[in-house]
């Protein structure tokens, strides 16, 4: 009989913390400048530069450790970790050895449901710590040379490190996705795989089921956007599995993933393993983080992704799929809560939220020239305006169908609902004497559907709405419309 | 005045001269290039000299004066940097072929305050490549002679420093003492030279030997000099974070008070065996002067000394092995023309440019972090540091100085030990404890040997008790001036 085997893998992600300036000195961040301008004598390891150290970068890591439940540490150091490498200009990274700023902690995942309407099981990831380090050069190599930038360097950055605590590549996508809500939706980064603000090393084991012990550690890079660690995890099982099926043995080694030929190929081996020579840094002091600073975080903690979804469908009984939608984002969740405030509705409001608005947004997007496109914090509609959008419906101004073509108008103009139904003469035509006389007409025109409907054919009224509605181009009260229909063929 | 009687006058005296308009900065600029144009060429303090730059400050000084926009004292006095701090747009080389073209793009702290002071700052002077060495033989442009006698050393590391005002090519320069590195060629050079406590002057813009122990700090002809000089370079520095936050008495006061006889105490392990038998003598004549003068000597002990030697060579080659791992041919290090591939950039670039004592100790330091080693020694010396500290602490619970020579022997022979590196290491005894325990240490001359060799007298200090510790040392410097004997350099 084979042997089965179940798979252990912990995950290593690093954030970008978003900070206005870099770690250890007042020159700022950001992506996609022209290379070596985001520096000075701090990030170019230039001769008798200093750190000192950002007590933002101290703030973010505190608040990404309250999120996750970790314990935050009184006293945290800043270590050395030497070796030569162009990434580096001091060749060394400042980081955290042996005192971390958070240890332990938790990520709670959803797994997938059975379908995506159908929310799925949760349960928690364990974590082992959290340290802040400095972020390291961007290297491009070409065939005869590499070239460095560093603008990236010195940058803030986050690693946390999970316990070898997921099991399969759903969990890890799981895993992935939840921290990345909660780490954008808390202000912390962006979290754009795409711009290295979050970057991924997984370490993969494998073992017979039914046993204790892990199985040998083999550690993926190169795993660059979330479907990307998905698919590197996915080979790797895979290569390890029909490894000791065929007898042979793991080795423990770094491999990089290659998303183009979908493989994994070894980088070095155990025996090439860098000794970094950890050292505590001379140069800065260590930082005491009182309970005062961490009670002051705490407060402005927001809510947790998952939190706020269960909240939304027990108290405003917004269905999973809509809540899903928008838990993965605040600003979009902001959104939604003023204008549920502003509105009877909230389930309208999140399905406008969901589909109307994430489609205008997301084709606005594709549409602008800029890097970061349009966010919902410079949507053109305010939460006040498509709460009156919102409200004509209900109040019987305008029909679904028309709001829902003024829409993306009021996206693309910037006008508001009111605004524009009064422009286009869209309001609905609630005029009793005006639709009696079109419904009387429209029975004239169709008496065969007129004598159907009188004979018990409820759907024949269809036929003679629609024609009341085309005469007044879809602007008649339908309610108002189906009353006088009644009426008149009551007759 | 004549250019021979301003070098002779203290930086004091030449800006008394300044405000009373008998002469002009630009005067005194002149006076010293004519002096290091008729001794350096057997000297050899200065690395590097802008003639221009340096006559334009003066004058600018001059055109202030004449405004009534004078900054301060030091305004229109020359001051000359050993070539480990940096000064915008001059080169630094850490007397090393690594640097050979590098020009730092930024001014040092204590350079800015000195230009905020209107001091006129002069050409980079000579030392022991990257600070590390007790002769300046380590220099890779050759070394420094003592202008007392040009067969013999300066001391090190900062011999240019010592040497430049010994032989009146500067009234004031600054060096820096990471294990006895200002006291020590201030003792051989007969000036004084004094190491501030650990964290007074900012180390921002000083190229790092070893970080915790680096300190900047003045030569000149007196202590009343060097009182000016200090509170002139000292403060809290947003930049350094090992910079404490203090306020900077005024030194130059705190001198023109009348002092109180203290107690001195005299550590008898300073006072055992391999003391040069004029220096004893020398210093014994010194202690009697305390002595007439009412000030209390006690005997004491400090247990640890003779383990100060080996825990600094720990400590002090494991920060220099990650401090000057920057150093690597990538950037603005001097690249080896024989690199074939990316490690040998590092490794000839290395090899080439660096010179014996540097590689032996970078070696010996990265020794010192490897995995498996890091407890028996980097570990082991940081906590023997700690118990040499409190060696300190209890002998300043009973006196409020403590007295010692500052070197074994006067200036040695070029030669005599720098085939035999232990023997070199052993004259920094006396002063690396100072450094091990962050205390303030200072270096007054106290007469010469049969043979003409000037002796120095060490005086350490309460940590932040500069102001007493140059009391004490004013109150012998006033009324012997041994500085102020300059040496005969005509052929």
């Amino acid at each position: 009989m084979s042997v089965k085997y179940e798979t252990v893998m912990g995950l290593e992600v690093h954030v970008q913390l978003d900070t206005n300036s870099k770690m250890f000195t007042r020159v700022g961040t950001g992506f996609g400048k022209p290379p070596n301008t985001l520096t000075d004598p701090v990030v170019l390891g230039l001769p008798g530069a200093l750190p000192v150290m950002n007590r933002d970068a101290i703030e973010k890591s505190i608040k990404v450790g309250l999120l996750l439940g970790c314990k935050i540490a009184d006293v945290c150091k800043w270590d050395r970790k030497n070796y030569f490498y162009p990434d580096m200009p001091k060749n060394y990274q400042i980081s955290q050895f042996d005192q971390p700023i958070c240890e332990g902690g938790e990520v709670e995942i959803e797994l997938p449901g059975e379908t995506p309407a159908v929310m799925g099981e949760h349960r928690t990831v364990m974590l082992t710590r959290i340290h802040l380090e400095e972020d390291v050069g961007k290297l491009t190599h070409y065939e005869r040379d590499s070239l460095v930038d560093y603008n990236r360097a010195g940058s803030p950055l986050l690693e946390i490190v999970s316990e070898p605590d997921l099991f399969t590549p759903d969990e890890v996508f799981a895993y992935l996705t939840s921290l990345r809500n909660s780490l954008v939706s808390a202000g912390i980064s962006p979290c754009d795989m795409e711009k290295g603000q979050l970057r991924c090393d997984a370490n993969v084991s494998i073992r017979p089921v039914g046993t204790t012990t892990l199985g040998t550690k083999v550690e993926l890079k190169n795993l660059n956007t979330i479907s990307g660690v998905k698919q590197g995890v996915e080979y790797e099982i895979r290569r390890q599995t029909k490894a000791l099926e065929n007898g042979e043995e793991i080795f423990q080694e770094t491999r990089r993933w290659n998303p183009d030929e979908k493989r994994t190929t070894s980088m070095r081996s155990k025996e090439m393993a860098h000794d970094y020579r950890y050292f505590p840094d001379p140069d800065l002091m260590p930082v005491k983080i009182d309970p005062e600073w961490i009670e002051r975080v705490e407060k402005e903690l927001p809510e947790k992704p998952f939190d706020k979804q269960r909240r939304y469908m027990a108290d405003m009984n917004v269905p999973y799929t809509a809540t899903s939608a928008l838990c993965g984002d605040r600003p979009l969740c902001e959104f939604f809560e003023q204008t549920a405030k502003l509105t009877k509705d909230p389930v309208k409001v999140a399905n406008w939220v969901v589909n109307d608005l994430l489609r205008e947004l997301s084709q606005a997007k594709r549409e602008s020239e800029e890097e970061d496109g349009v966010s919902v914090e410079d949507c053109p509609v305010s939460p006040e305006s498509l709460a009156e959008l919102i409200n004509l419906i209900e109040e019987g101004v305008v029909s679904n169908n028309v709001a829902k073509e003024l829409f993306p108008e009021m996206f693309s103009a910037g006008k508001s609902a009111r605004e524009l139904v009064k422009e286009k003469g869209l309001e609905m035509k609630s005029d009793g004497d005006e639709i009696e006389s079109l419904c009387a007409k429209a029975i004239e025109d169709d008496p065969d559907a007129a004598e159907k409907f009188k004979g018990g054919k409820e759907g024949a009224i269809n036929a003679l709405k629609g024609s009341v509605m085309k005469a007044t181009r879809g602007q008649a009260n339908p309610k108002i419309v189906d009353e006088i229909l009644r009426r008149l063929l009551s007759n | 005045m004549d250019s021979s009687s301003l070098i002779s006058k203290t930086a004091t005296e030449l800006s008394g001269e300044l405000e009373v308009g008998t002469c002009k900065a630009e005067e005194i600029a002149q006076a010293y290039l004519e002096q290091i144009d008729r001794v350096d060429g057997k000297v050899h303090a200065f690395l590097h000299r802008d003639d221009e730059d340096f006559l334009a400050q003066a004058r600018a000084s001059d055109e202030r004066r004449a405004k009534g926009e004078t900054l301060g004292a030091l305004d229109g006095i020359p001051v000359c940097l050993k070539d480990v701090i940096s000064v915008e747009g001059q080169p630094l080389t850490a007397a090393s072929k690594i640097l050979k073209d590098y020009v730092s793009p930024y001014d040092a702290t204590v350079t800015r305050k000195l230009k905020e002071a209107g001091a006129v700052i002069g050409g980079r002077l000579n030392l022991d490549e990257f600070a590390m060495g007790s002769s300046t033989e380590n220099s890779a442009y050759g070394p420094t002679r003592n202008p007392w006698n040009l067969e013999c050393v300066p001391g090190g590391s900062s011999g240019g420093s010592s040497a430049a005002v010994a032989a009146r090519e500067a009234p004031l320069t600054l060096g820096s003492d990471t294990g006895g590195s200002i006291r020590q060629p201030a003792s051989l050079c007969g000036v004084v030279g004094m190491k501030p406590t650990y964290g007074m002057v900012s180390r921002y813009g000083l190229a790092a030997f070893a970080s915790s122990l680096d300190q900047i700090g003045p030569f000149s002809q007196t202590v009343e000099d060097a009182a000016l000089l200090l509170e002139t370079i000292s403060g809290h520095d947003p930049l350094d974070s090992t910079s404490y936050p203090s306020e900077v008495p005024s030194y130059s006061q705190i001198l023109k008070e009348n002092s109180q006889p203290c107690a001195l105490g005299l550590p008898k392990e300073f006072f055992g065996e391999g003391m040069d038998d004029e220096v004893r003598a020398a210093v014994e004549k010194a202690i009697e002067f305390y002595k007439s003068k009412g000030y209390e000597i006690v005997d004491l002990s400090l247990p640890t000394t003779d383990l100060s030697v080996p825990v600094y060579y720990v400590i002090a080659t494991a920060e220099a092995s990650s401090n000057l791992a920057r150093y690597d041919g990538i950037r603005y290090t001097t690249r080896s023309e024989h690199a074939e591939n990316a490690v040998d950039v590092y490794a000839k670039s290395r090899g080439e440019g660096f010179g014996e004592e540097v590689k032996r100790r970078c070696i010996l330091g990265a020794y010192g972090l490897s995995s498996g080693y890091y407890d028996a020694y980097y570990l082991r010396a940081q906590k023997t540091r700690t118990l040499i500290r409190q060696d300190f602490d209890r002998a300043f619970e009973k006196v409020d100085a403590i007295l010692t020579p500052t070197s074994p022997t006067p200036a040695f022979k070029f030669g005599e030990k720098s085939e035999d590196p232990i023997s070199m290491y052993l004259s920094d005894v006396y002063t690396i404890s100072t450094n091990l325990a962050g205390l303030p240490g200072l270096s007054v001359p106290c007469g010469f040997t049969q043979s003409g060799l000037p002796i120095g007298l060490q005086l350490i200090g309460k940590a932040f008790g500069e102001g007493k510790l140059l009391s004490v040392a004013h109150d012998y410097d006033r009324e012997h001036q041994f500085g102020r004997q300059a040496p005969n350099l005509e052929d």
